[in-house]
């Protein structure tokens, strides 16, 4: 079963993922973004990553993905305003570079063997919040210090007048 | 449960995905998204071993990833919105007043 449905959500999560990034209008582009990252979340339930999953949909696609949305919206290019975009000279060249990336990724990916580990709960949310709390408890702390510094380094950006 | 070298292969299609999207885009809106896109490939990548080593590290290091793009999507398109007000464009090739 697993095999099928990672096929399944891997080609939507690759499809949205291309589509991101070819359409023009930045909103058609946001709109597939919530695509992938639900794909994504998908995988991490088959991968028995529970909180993950759950903490994908609603700080990606609830949070981060409205941001991006309410920005395009704010700002709201008008369609004969956005760039010029063709693709020539050295961003062909930037794309095939990405191209070889993969091929790079799929030959290290090949040679990737390790044995299995002893349980399958791993990403349950009781696991991971034992060890938030327990093992990784500072860096769980310093990460609340990183949010705090976006938020102000957000609001400071903002402002009309610094 | 499935190897997780076809997720790996998978991780390594998005992360491509996204740094073409970055390299070959001027829409800086959707260079931000592309580096979300590669921000996701590489949680792919944590939760498959993760989960195949039995090691809620994984998790945990997916779950500071998430942290840190979110805090950099908040922070970027603050900075996106600033630029814009000051120039009128989002397109990054006019942004060059620190290039020379």
């Amino acid at each position: 079963m697993e095999p099928i449905l990672f096929i399944l959500f891997g080609a939507i999560a690759v499809g949205g993922a291309i589509m991101v990034v070819t359409r023009k209008h930045p909103m058609a582009s946001a709109l597939y973004l919530i695509l992938t990252l639900f794909a994504v979340a998908a995988l991490f339930v088959l991968r028995q990553a529970h909180f993950l999953a759950a903490i994908q949909v609603i700080v990606y696609a609830g949070a981060v993905v409205v941001l991006f949305i309410f920005v395009i919206m704010l700002i709201n290019v008008p369609e004969n305003k956005l760039p010029m975009e063709r693709l020539t000279g050295l961003r062909l060249l930037g794309v095939v570079v990405a191209g070889l990336l993969i091929l790079e990724t799929a030959i290290l990916a090949r040679r990737f063997a390790m044995p299995a580990g002893p349980t399958a709960d791993a990403g349950s949310v009781q696991a991971v919040g034992r060890a938030l709390f327990t093992d990784y408890l500072l860096a769980f702390e310093i990460t609340s210090v990183l949010l705090l510094a976006a938020v102000i380094g957000a609001i400071a950006l903002a402002k009309r007048k610094i | 449960m499935m190897e997780p070298t076809a997720y790996l292969l998978l991780s390594g299609i998005l992360f491509g995905i996204g740094v073409a999207g970055v390299v070959a885009r001027k829409n800086a809106l959707i260079i931000l998204m592309s580096v979300e896109i590669m921000l996701n490939a590489v949680n792919v990548a944590f939760i498959a071993v993760g989960s195949h080593l039995g090691d809620p590290t994984g998790s945990i290091f997916a779950f500071m990833v998430m942290t840190v793009a979110a805090a950099e999507a908040a922070v970027g398109l603050a900075i996106l919105i600033a630029i814009f007000r000051l120039k009128e464009t989002i397109d990054i090739t006019e942004l060059s007043v620190l290039k020379w």
